[in-house]
């Protein structure tokens, strides 16, 4: 059985940002910021057809600036926040804005024009930031009301309640890093566990959990890796360990109650890894974006919450069954797939909030390439 | 069967002539007569006629005159002497028949003496049988009367038993005393219930017991000679004391001795232990002196008791199976006890051999402590002393093959250390450059002087003259498990673990300096070239290891040599690419490249780059070949190509009309995809080439981070061309190079906000001045 060739769809700018909507959980839909110094930036928002393999989009004006970074509120559809770059020819600045997208019915479909979308975001509030600080990444809390969202700046990092009645956006906290010589924040994640209280920040080649509640350090990690840390991701299902990427070309799973060494270190590409991402429901498939040009997926069944396969209900109890279940062997760690289908550096990669199976990846030539789970792997996985 | 018949007719004639001789007469005249015998006068086959013809024809009438008187001469004498015989005889035979007539006289008076005699020896037989009638009764009461006698003098003995008994104990005649027991203990017990020897019975067993216990006494004595001794137990055991009894006495007795001998040998032993505190002044004796201890001490006492031993108890019990069996049991318990224990101390006293450096001692010492255990078995052939020798000889091999092992890993862990330390000396002063060859060489020298040194000190473990080598048991192990695998093997594969944990160890403070990987890297490519095939050839001969079945074979040792060489050289590549990495993405990220002012210079981080690359360079020429490239052309076309390069990115974006990224992926699908980080070649350009693309790769993906003013621009593309002027000479492939290079301008010129290119002949100018 040939799995489906990938869904490769081409954007007219350079981008970076890519985000699913998360507040969507019947359709693969996804957001892209583009990134041009010199031209209007649109955002996409995606809707790829899993039937049909094919890609709705609609486009939004999105006139402050290039986007660098994109999130989506978890609970209104409407809602997006984009972290981008104001330019005027003495300064380049990085904000952020929380924006409303137009109400369905104003939307159009733009095949037939897409240099030229009419329809332009509208600007809720603007995060609060200091003069001269750059904010570099923005994330909403992965569940809840979407009230609250969590940012970086180069030196800062905020949590903050949004309040959408009267579109204000207050800091509830805020915490720096006291290392000297003074280093710059770089990559942001939730925990989704614990109530979403904690967040990991990492900055150079350390990483940092911060308790959102006293707004304290409460985990360290030294040197995690060699490099720089671009990204990391929080297993869904097993609370403790943490996933993270970085410029050593190297991802390295941890457990942070023993974070002396890690769990286990996979060096798959050939340059620096940009972004890593757990699957969502099942935590043994994890994705990497590098800037090799290539996206990796793995099955590391050894840390998943589901070693041994997915467990087999009590019901259906027919020999096989009872055959399986008396040796459970787990599968092996292994790279289950290189996607070659970008030419240039994979700066994001998400899964689909609907469909567990789907991911999408984005090249900075503006190349969307949206890949399914191989058919043999996911057969794997759930028989 | 054979008869006379048979004979063979020259048997028959033979003898028929001794009989003719011996009755004078010859058998054949005629026959065997000759002409010369027929002329032979005196001669039996003498013919007249012939011999008279003969001397008609043949003699003058004066010879025949002459032959006549001789004849007549001869006849004459001849007939004298015949008379005289004639005479002669007559006489002979009248003296003859008077001597026959004398004798018949004589006989007939002896014919009448011999009746006499018969009749006398009849009445002498008849009276002789009457003497014998009358006597019959009387010689039944001699032969009583004879054995009461007997009987009477055993009385005699076994009363004055007591009294000889103790005289002779007085006069510590002990043997005779036991004679006269001995000789009287049969009638004692047979007669011993009898009142009035009862008496005498427990007299004498009490003496006899008095003897015994001196006896006894004696025998437990440590100053009585062997032969004593002998006496001794040979009296005891006359004594019928019990045998098993004896036998533990003696052992006993032994064992004092031994135990002395053992306990100087525990004493050594604790001596070693306490000598690194300094307790004693007393020096213990070093290992040779150790075994000659215990073989002059202890091996030889144990030798004297078992021959004793076998001669007093075992020999002595031949005849006796089990009592035989059961004195030798004791033997070979009470010796395999004492040997236990002899091991034990001399497995602890080759233990504190482990740490010296000379083996010769260590290895003479086993040798003679290996045959005296064969002496010993000689001595005792039910016990196999040289298994267990054996073993503690192959213990303390194994234990000088992983002492050696480990100081040879020292040596090598020292060897980096210093060869880290004269780089970093380096570092800090310019003068003085030694070529990282200089490092590899020595190194590698010095490593397999060791290690060959370490080879031939191991060798006397299995020179010739050493009898435990000859042993399969010792020798195979030895030689194939423990300095093939346990020790040459092992430590390649040592130095490879050792080389991929360096390339392992991520953290900065630990990680070892780059030029060091590189020249790990070398040493593992010569390893896998050339050394370890020689000494993995040298190791088979010098041990004689012939069936290399199940051992690690040199293809497999190169292979992973080779592994690690290259796992080393990637990591250099890396590690170097990072350094270089890092230099720019710094002056990249501190850099407010918006507000820059118009660029007047190459930045002055480039020509540290350049200079970098230039003495990676260096040293990477210094350990690995050139290595191939792709077609070049010559320096001076390069410069034009460099700014025709330059010039087409330039052009291609001056028509703003055209997105710059359309033509920037145009370009793409011509060219094939780049590994930054790929597979390196042992040679100095694919180590050039992986470091440049490393740093150019950092370079392009810092430009994406950034935003870029006019002026920002500007700088980047004189940066670019200064590194393309410079860096091309390096790589594999300058095309590779270029298109970086390109890309890193595209990307600036993407992420500027106010995009004027500077022209390509001022670029050329600034880099010129640069």
């Amino acid at each position: 059985m040939a799995d489906d060739a990938p869904v490769i769809y081409g954007l007219e700018f350079q981008a970076r940002s890519l985000a699913p909507q998360s507040a969507e959980t019947e359709l693969n839909k996804f957001f892209i910021g583009t990134q041009s110094l010199r031209n209007e930036n649109i955002i996409y928002h995606i809707e790829f057809e899993d039937e049909s393999n094919g890609i709705n989009k609609h486009v939004y004006r999105h006139p402050d600036g290039e986007i660098w970074q994109i999130t989506s509120s978890p609970a209104d559809k409407q809602i997006i926040a984009t972290v981008y770059n104001s330019v005027s020819t003495t300064k380049a600045e990085l904000k952020c804005s929380l924006w409303l997208l137009p109400p369905e019915e104003e939307r159009s479909r733009t095949f037939d024009e897409p240099q030229s979308p009419t329809i332009s975001l509208e600007k809720i509030v603007d995060l609060p930031r200091q003069e001269g600080d750059n904010l570099v990444h923005a994330l909403w809390e992965p569940q809840g009301d979407g009230s609250k969202i969590a940012s970086i700046s180069e030196s800062t990092l905020s949590y903050l309640d949004l309040n959408s009645a009267d579109a204000t956006a207050r800091v509830i906290g805020s915490a720096g890093i006291d290392t000297k010589p003074a280093k710059k924040f770089c990559s942001l994640r939730w925990n989704p566990h614990q109530n979403c209280n904690q967040v990991a920040t990492g900055f150079e080649t350390s990483l940092r959990l911060w308790d959102l509640r006293s707004m304290k350090s409460v985990k360290h990690i030294e040197n995690a890796h060699s490099q720089q840390i671009r990204d990391m991701d929080f297993n869904p299902n097993r609370q403790y360990y943490l996933v993270t990427c970085g410029d050593d070309c190297k991802i390295k799973f941890w457990d942070v109650r023993n974070a002396d060494e890690p769990l286990k270190v996979l060096a798959h590409h050939s340059h620096w890894v940009w972004c890593v991402r757990y699957n969502q429901c099942h935590d043994q498939l994890i994705l990497t974006g590098s800037s090799d040009s290539r996206v990796v997926l793995y099955s590391v069944n050894s840390l998943s919450s589901e070693p041994y396969g997915m467990l087999v209900g009590d019901d259906d109890d027919n020999e096989n069954d009872k055959e399986n279940q008396k040796e459970p062997v787990p599968q092996e760690d292994r790279m289950i797939g290189k996607f070659e289908e970008h030419e240039d550096s994979v700066y994001a990669v998400e899964w689909s909030i609907a469909d567990p199976w789907i991911f999408a990846s984005l090249s900075y030539d503006g190349r969307l390439v949206i890949n399914r789970v191989p058919r043999d792997e996911k057969f794997r996985i759930l028989l | 069967m054979t008869t006379v018949g048979e004979e063979g007719p020259g048997d028959r004639r033979k003898r028929r002539d001794l009989l003719s001789m011996y009755y004078g007469k010859s058998g054949e005249p005629g026959k065997e007569a000759t002409s010369s015998d027929q002329l032979d006068i005196d001669g039996p086959g003498f013919d007249p006629d012939t011999f008279f013809t003969r001397l008609v024809k043949e003699k003058s009438l004066t010879d025949l005159m002459k032959k006549e008187d001789e004849l007549l001469n001869q006849i004459t004498t001849l007939d004298s002497e015949m008379q005289t015989l004639v005479y002669e005889n007559y006489d002979k035979f009248i003296k003859a028949t008077e001597t026959i007539r004398q004798m018949k006289q004589d006989f007939r008076n002896m014919e009448e003496e011999m009746t006499k005699l018969s009749t006398a020896m009849n009445s002498i037989t008849k009276s002789s049988e009457d003497i014998e009638r009358t006597l019959r009764d009387r010689k039944q009461e001699i032969s009583k009367l004879a054995s009461v006698h007997v009987l009477l003098k055993k009385l005699q003995f076994l009363f004055e038993l007591p009294n000889r008994l103790k005289q002779a104990m007085e006069a510590q005649a002990y043997g005779q005393a036991v004679r006269y027991y001995i000789q009287a203990r049969k009638l004692l017990e047979q007669y011993g219930e009898i009142s009035s020897f009862k008496k005498i019975s427990e007299e004498c067993n009490e003496i006899v017991s008095q003897v015994a216990g001196i006896l006894k006494a004696k025998f437990r004595n440590e100053e009585c000679t062997p032969q004593q001794l002998n006496e001794c137990i040979e009296l005891l055991l006359h004594l019928k004391e019990p045998a098993d009894l004896l036998c533990d006495e003696y052992l006993i007795r032994a064992k004092v001795k031994i135990d002395a001998d053992l306990d100087e040998l525990h004493r050594q032993i604790v001596l070693m232990e306490t000598i690194k505190e300094q307790i004693s002044t007393d020096l213990p004796a070093d290992i040779l002196e150790f075994v000659d201890i215990g073989c002059n001490g202890f091996i030889s006492d144990l030798s004297l008791v078992i021959a004793s031993y076998q001669e007093l108890f075992i020999h002595r019990f031949q005849s006796n199976v089990e009592l035989s069996r059961a004195a030798s049991n004791k033997l070979i318990e009470f010796v395999q006890k004492s040997f236990n224990r002899y091991f034990d101390y001399v497995e602890k006293r080759v233990g504190f051999e482990k740490e010296t450096g000379d083996n010769t001692l260590l290895v003479r010492a086993l040798d003679r402590f290996y045959r005296r255990l064969q002496a010993m078995n000689k001595l005792l052939p039910t016990v196999d002393f040289t298994e267990s020798g054996t073993q503690i000889v192959y213990r303390a091999a194994c234990g000088r093959v992983s002492h050696y092992f480990e100081s040879l890993k020292q040596y090598f862990a020292a060897c980096l250390t210093d060869i880290r330390q004269a780089l970093a000396a380096q570092q800090a002063s310019a003068r003085n450059q030694r070529s990282l060859s200089d490092f590899l060489d020595n190194l590698q020298k010095s490593f397999i002087d060791q290690l060959k040194a370490t080879l031939t000190n191991l060798q006397a473990f299995v020179a010739s003259d050493i009898t435990f080598c000859a042993r399969p048991v010792f020798r195979q192990p030895f030689c194939t498990q423990q300095v093939r695998e346990g020790f040459v093997v092992r430590m390649f594969q040592h130095i490879f673990q050792h080389a991929t944990n360096c390339c392992e160890m991520t953290s900065e403070k630990s990680s070892i300096p780059a030029p060091l990987l590189l020249i790990l890297s070398k040493l593992c490519l010569d390893f896998s070239t050339s050394t370890i095939q020689y000494m993995v050839v040298l190791v088979e001969e010098q041990f004689f290891i012939q069936n290399k079945a199940g051992l690690t074979s040199i293809s497999e040792l190169c292979r992973e040599s080779k592994e690690t060489a290259q796992k080393l050289l990637t990591h250099y590549v890396r590690l170097e690419g990072t350094v270089v990495s890092q230099m720019i993405r710094k002056s990249i990220d501190t850099r407010d490249w918006v507000n820059t002012i118009e660029p007047r210079n190459v930045r002055a981080v480039m020509k540290r780059v350049v200079e970098d690359i230039t003495a990676i360079d260096i040293k990477v020429g210094q350990l690995y070949e050139e290595g191939s490239r792709k077609e070049q052309s010559s320096d001076s076309s390069k410069r034009t190509a460099a700014s025709r390069q330059m010039g087409r990115t330039i052009a291609s974006f001056t028509p703003s009309t055209i997105d710059p990224s359309v033509i920037n992926n145009i370009n793409k699908l011509f060219s094939e995809r780049i590994e930054i980080f790929s597979e390196i070649d042992f040679n100095k350009v694919s180590v050039l080439t992986g470091i440049i693309k490393i740093s150019l790769k950092t370079f392009l993906e810092c430009v994406r981070l950034r935003t870029f003013g006019k002026y920002g621009l500007q700088q980047t593309q004189v940066d670019t061309h200064y590194l393309y002027t410079y860096l091309w000479r390096f790589v594999s492939d300058e095309n590779l190079i270029s298109f970086l290079l390109d890309e890193i301008v595209n990307s600036t010129l993407q992420r500027c906000v106010d995009p004027v290119p500077m022209e390509p002949s001022v670029i050329e100018c600034i880099c010129d001045r640069g």
